[in-house]
């Protein structure tokens, strides 16, 4: 425990000297997030100065070993860094598909030389990663993706399509699920495979969504060629050939993890019943000023504290050794309803206001493009019906019709 | 403080489970309801709850008490509400032993802790007047009269107030009833000149009384806390009977769920287990995830009564808001996905919904609780 206290004083300390004041202002929900990869911009001196400070320390990836460029710090640890970064409001520092999903993907399934040769420049930010799960034709039907890879001796053949990549235009590699067995069944013949965009073949078509916003593209693979090794011993398939589902399988599970646990800052930092009373007041009693609407508000925060607490809970069981590990489904389904019911009551609080789409006063429309935004929530990672049907059978051992 | 339960709070449960079911499974409270019980709980098992240390869950050893603290306190009562099990745990273990033991003068914990630990005193609050619970208006009066008091006034839906040793009022000293403060706790005998004790058969099978004061006297040794100033106290003891009853019913709406989730397994209709249809799954795969979210907040509520019982003013109407209206779901599912055989009265699923209904209503129901979070927030 002293160490514990000594590392806290220690970081409190580091901290206060090298986070500038420009980068304490964590407060817009995720949209100041500095990306990283190969073209990356820093959109102020600060920006760059805060992201290569924590470079060196490893804190971008704190809980990663030392050897693969992380801080290599301890579960405890990594809560103290947490918790003093967000005592002074400190931007993360990088953030990418890279450290949610890939990262801790390889640390679990990647061979010695896959984690060298790719963890590093990941908590460098030098290279930036999307995801190429879901297809035109497999959505919640994941398994049956048909996105070929065949293999062609010294290289792989990748020919296909992938759909809901987030930010393919911007990045830099891409980990893509692909079948390198057609005749196995389709849980069995499905490759994890890392490759370059920038290879022959490969293009991006963003996606407008009904917010207006292209967080998402289309991924075309038009003959390309992938090398069977990176580098000398760096295989471009993660896991066993045709074992691809298994790593799939535990990546899904950290994306749902990060979905349902988005909630968490949100509900932390704007509470619905404040909100409304600034768009709406208050009665001759003191309360807001709709009755109605007020009910809602109050079963949603109470909802919603109830959601952080159990987020919590989890944790803490996770860390005494109790858990089961299977809640993530029931975090990510409860999650993202629950973030879904807050920008309804948001927007039933905001009014008319709530519906401008150009003006000043909405930021152009920033409240009712992110309760759009929200509605992708239950359908990305796993649609909220395929988590209920996990659940089902996980948990609660119900039978297959 | 990490929001799990310690090694020893594991093994109290594993052991309240394990003498639960053998002594007092529902079918002991069906027995009790046939029957027609007037006490309606058993004596005997009630002395040997206390044996147990069950009686003195949060009294410390010095008064003879078992020193565990109210999240042992709600581990027993959740394993009871899984067992539907009747007893005073409630009313004495919890409410009348909070009351004396953080606000009751050296005198007062030296008579009636022991003897609470003991199993041999009984203890109700009555605060209620109304139909629906509303603590901010008391009408019941203690009129000074040189050192005595003299109590008027009717209380209603008083939890075992018919076989109560002890009644805690809740009445007036100053001010008008709608006005906070000018409260003042006094500690009544139940047998004493004045008193008139109805008792209510409820829904539930369990006790619950009418009381009727005419002016019945009590002495400031009675009153437990200050003169004028028992808002405090009242506050603290409702919260930890709030959050006990939402510990005992996140225990029945685990049960009833478990249970419903077995039928679901069993049950055949169209030739195939009705639990393989996914209309029943996803709804069984919502009140799972509920049902979770009710155990956090009733641990949290548990973990802030063991800090400062008014620490616990928030989170105790979380826990009844969420814990009430999740359970109310899960006794009302439980009753739709056991179809026709959930109706009868001999399969027992229906106790769940009887008791359910009783336990969310008292104290405050989800709706009070909710009203009162957006009031603590500000709006």
């Amino acid at each position: 425990m002293k160490d514990l206290e000594e590392f806290r004083a220690s970081t409190k300390a580091w901290l206060g000297e090298n986070c500038p004041e420009e980068m304490r202002d964590n407060n817009k929900e995720g949209e100041l997030i500095f990306w990283g990869g190969r073209n990356r911009t820093f959109e102020s001196d600060a920006q760059r100065v805060w992201f290569e400070r924590m470079v060196e320390k490893g804190w971008t990836t704190p809980l990663w070993p030392k050897e693969y460029g992380g801080g290599g710090l301890s579960k405890e640890e990594g809560k103290i860094l947490r918790q003093e970064m967000r005592a002074i409001n400190a931007r993360p520092p990088l953030g990418s598909f890279g450290i949610w999903m890939l990262g801790p993907a390889l640390l679990e399934y990647g061979s010695e030389e896959q984690k060298r040769y790719f963890l590093p420049p990941i908590s460098r930010g030098e290279i930036r990663w999307c995801q190429g799960y879901s297809e035109p034709n497999s959505g919640s039907d994941l398994a049956s993706l048909q996105c070929k890879c065949e293999d062609m001796g010294d290289h792989w053949l990748v020919n296909g399509q992938k759909v809901w990549t987030s930010y393919a235009d911007q990045c830099d590699w891409i980990f893509v699920l692909v079948r390198t067995d057609p005749k196995a069944a389709k849980h069995n013949g499905i490759s994890f495979i890392l490759l370059d965009m920038e290879s022959e073949g490969v293009s991006t078509k963003p996606i407008k969504l009904i917010s207006g916003k292209s967080p998402f593209c289309e991924t075309f693979f038009d003959n390309v060629k992938v090398p069977k090794e990176h580098a000398p011993g760096v295989s471009s398939i993660v896991g066993e050939v045709n074992r691809g589902w298994d790593v799939a399988k535990s990546l899904l599970s950290h994306e749902r993890e990060m979905i349902g646990t988005g909630a968490d800052g949100a509900v932390a930092l704007r509470g619905l019943g404040e909100v409304a009373l600034e768009y709406l007041g208050r009665d001759k009693q003191g309360r807001l000023d709709e009755p109605l609407l007020r009910s809602k508000i109050a079963e949603a925060e109470i909802d919603g504290w109830a959601f952080l607490l159990t987020m919590e809970r989890i944790k803490d069981e996770a860390k005494a050794g109790q858990g089961t590990g299977a809640n993530a489904s029931m975090l990510k389904y409860y999650g993202t309803e629950f973030n879904k019911r807050r920008y309804e009551l948001f927007m039933d609080a905001a009014g008319s206001e709530g519906l401008e789409w150009e003006s000043e006063r909405s930021e152009d429309g920033k409240l009712a493009k992110d309760w759009l935004r929200t509605k992708g929530n239950s359908i990305e990672g796993g649609t909220s019906e395929v988590q209920l049907n996990i659940i089902s059978k996980r948990i609660l051992e119900l039978p297959d019709a | 403080m990490s929001l799990v339960l310690t090694e020893e709070q594991q093994m109290l449960r594993d052991s309240a489970r394990g003498f639960l079911e053998d002594k007092s499974p529902i079918s002991a409270l069906r027995k009790l309801r046939d029957d027609q019980d007037e006490i309606g709980f058993s004596r005997a098992l009630w002395s040997e709850m206390a044996e147990m240390g069950w009686a003195g869950i949060i009294i410390d050893e010095e008064h003879g008490g078992s020193g565990f603290g109210f999240v042992g306190a709600g581990v027993i009562a959740e394993e009871m509400g899984r067992t539907l099990s009747a007893s005073p745990f409630l009313s004495t273990a919890i409410m009348g032993a909070a009351a004396l033991n953080t606000f009751g003068a050296k005198a007062q914990q030296d008579e009636h802790l022991p003897a609470i630990a003991a199993g041999k005193r009984l203890i109700s609050l009555a605060v209620d007047e109304q139909l629906k619970h509303n603590p901010n208006n008391i009408s019941v009066r203690a009129e000074k009269s040189g050192n005595a008091f003299k109590i008027s006034g009717e209380k209603t839906f008083v939890a075992d107030g018919h076989v109560a040793d002890k009644i805690l009022v809740a009445a007036r000293t100053a001010g008008a009833p709608d006005e906070e403060q000018g409260l003042t706790l006094f500690l009544v005998n139940g047998d004493a000149k004045g008193v008139d004790r109805q008792r209510t058969a409820l829904i539930d099978s369990r006790g619950a009384a009418k009381l009727s004061f005419d002016s019945v006297e009590v002495t400031g040794d009675d009153v437990v806390g200050d003169v004028d100033n028992g808002r405090t106290v009242l506050d603290g003891v409702l919260n930890a009977g709030r959050i006990g009853l939402s510990a005992e019913m996140s225990g029945s709406a685990q049960a009833a769920f478990e249970m419903t989730v077995d039928y679901l397994k069993e049950r055949k209709q169209f030739g195939q287990v009705i639990g393989s249809f996914q209309a029943l799954q996803h709804r069984a795969a919502q009140l799972y995830s509920e049902l979770e979210l009710v155990k956090s907040v009733v641990l949290k509520a548990l973990q802030d009564l063991d800090t400062n019982l008014n620490m616990a003013l928030a989170t105790a109407s979380l826990a009844k808001a969420k814990a009430g209206a999740v359970a109310k779901l899960a006794s009302q599912e439980a009753i739709q996905m056991h179809g026709g055989i959930g109706m009868t009265d001999e399969y027992d699923i229906g106790f769940f919904i009887k008791r359910i209904r009783v336990a969310q209503e008292m104290f405050g129901d989800s709706a009070y609780h909710a009203d009162k979070i957006a009031r603590l927030r500000g709006y």
